[in-house]
């Protein structure tokens, strides 16, 4: 008999549940299993109602994003060595609506991602024929960490803000801000201030951090947002003193 | 969503989080175990003489005003992570209790 | 297909769920002794504004084994303020210096350097 190890997964399926409730399921246990693994094998094999995200199995899509033991965690980046002789939890992301099983409704995500103008809006504008823009490795150094968030949506879950304002634009979306912000492409950060430095931006955040130590890319969306709020606080004195000056 | 005023509330927070960190314990250790030690002594004519000028009372205005309105907001944004709500009730008792050092500090500074 | 999300609720003890979350309301929490040592502060200066029987009888008081003991508590949760805030400056003010990242150990190192130079500063002065 060989070793096995158990699952406890959050099920909800709206058109019979009232609400969510667990069900177990013991798994074989590998050593190089990760948490997704395990799910697989319980969709391929145990019970093939069971619902849930993933595609790279390599935490570069940020589909797979889950609760696992109380920790937001890629499930693909979530190894079940590090939770042998336990039984591992299985929950959707915390501080969105459960769609079905383990799947989240992440529209609201969309539209802040959206609002916040995650695009280059040159200073000036310049026709084809002045070329490409030049930029030099050092000028790319300074914004690259904040190009590598993927959405994976685990700061959300960890942040408690976003869990207690769901107006919160929230710590990926305002990462991604600063990478434009930071861009020396750029010119657009009075046209991002409207959403990035309103009170459902950089100014909900009370700097706890969690969103920082959860990500699975090291974006530190924490540092992008304080970095924010001294810019943005450095532009409300400016238009204080010299009022009507165009920035 | 427009641009928040946040940063007239946030400001001094940032300023009031540094003087806290760097000024406060020092003043604790004096007030709270070498004055009582006996090892350092607060005459009233030498806190007195650096009350009286300018720079002195801006020094002290700040030990004071600073790190209390640090508090204060800090405070009122914690108030709302334990469920207190983000009411007027909360703000008055926060920044108006802040309000208050600052105007005994400003006082007291502006009498000597 | 009919859709039906469910939405969890978000309890009022969320903060207790997770280590993280409890460390986090601590920090915030503990920084009330630097108010109430502020508020001290503040009655020292109307003290002082009021003479010197009244400043005297404030050095008294603060001296006094309550006073000291407030104190205590508030120097320790102080202490913890500076080391924490000074722990998260990196993340609020990168540097860069010659196209490469100053890092971060150097900027928490040299606030703990201005930490010590204020407080030697304020030691002097108030030793004479």
């Amino acid at each position: 008999m060989s070793e096995t190890i158990t699952l406890e997964v959050l099920r909800y399926h709206p058109e019979t549940d009232s609400e969510p409730h667990f069900q177990r399921y013991t798994v074989p246990y590998k050593d190089e299993w990760v948490v997704l693994d395990a799910l697989n094998h319980i969709k391929d094999n145990l019970d093939a109602t069971l619902s849930y995200r993933w595609s790279c199995h390599m935490a570069v899509c940020g589909s797979c994003g889950m609760t696992i033991n109380n920790e937001p965690k890629l499930s693909c980046h979530a190894f079940l060595r590090d939770y042998r002789g336990g039984v591992i939890r299985v929950e959707p992301l915390d501080h969105f609506p459960i769609e079905r099983d383990l799947v989240i409704v992440m529209d609201s995500f969309i539209d802040k991602l959206s609002s916040v103008k995650p695009y280059l809006i040159p200073k000036q504008d310049k026709p084809l024929s002045a070329g490409e823009y030049l930029q030099t490795p050092g000028e790319l150094e300074v914004f690259h960490q904040y190009t590598q968030c993927i959405n994976c949506l685990l700061c959300y879950a960890a942040c408690p803000q976003v869990g207690l304002n769901e107006d919160f634009v929230g710590p990926a979306a305002m990462a991604l801000a600063h990478r434009y912000n930071l861009d020396s492409r750029d010119g657009g950060r009075q046209a991002r201030a409207e959403v990035v430095a309103s009170n459902e931006g950089i100014w909900e955040c009370t700097f706890v951090g969690a969103c920082s130590e959860v990500c699975p890319k090291c974006v530190d969306p924490a540092a992008a947002i304080q970095q924010t709020k001294i810019s943005a606080s450095v532009d409300w004195l400016k238009d204080l003193l010299t009022p009507g000056v165009h920035r | 969503m427009a641009r928040s005023n946040k940063p007239m509330l946030w400001l001094p927070f940032a300023g009031g989080g540094l003087v806290a960190a760097l000024l406060t314990p020092i003043l604790i250790l004096i007030t709270g175990v070498l004055v009582p030690l006996g090892v350092l002594h607060l005459r009233y004519e030498t806190i007195a003489a650096f009350a009286e000028n300018p720079i002195g009372k801006v020094i002290l205005f700040g030990a004071v005003a600073l790190p209390a309105w640090h508090v204060a907001h800090r405070l009122r944004m914690t108030a709302h992570d334990l469920g207190l709500g983000g009411g007027i009730a909360i703000k008055a008792a926060c920044y108006g209790t802040a309000g208050l050092l600052v105007l005994a500090a400003a006082g007291a500074l502006i009498a000597i | 297909m009919s859709r039906r999300p469910y939405v969890r609720k978000v309890e009022r003890s969320w903060w207790l769920q997770h280590p993280r979350y409890v460390a986090y309301m601590i920090r915030e929490l503990t920084s009330l002794f630097v108010g109430l040592y502020c508020a001290l502060l503040a009655v020292g200066l109307v003290r002082l504004s009021q003479g010197h029987a009244a400043w005297d009888g404030f050095v008294a008081a603060f001296s006094s084994p309550l006073g000291v003991a407030f104190q205590m508590a508030c120097l320790v949760f102080a202490i913890y303020h500076s080391v924490t805030w000074f722990a998260l400056t990196p993340k609020a003010m990168p540097l860069r210096m010659k196209g490469e990242p100053v890092p971060g150990i150097v900027i928490v190192g040299a606030h703990y350097v201005a930490w010590a130079v204020v407080s030697i500063v304020v030691l002097i002065g108030a030793g004479m």
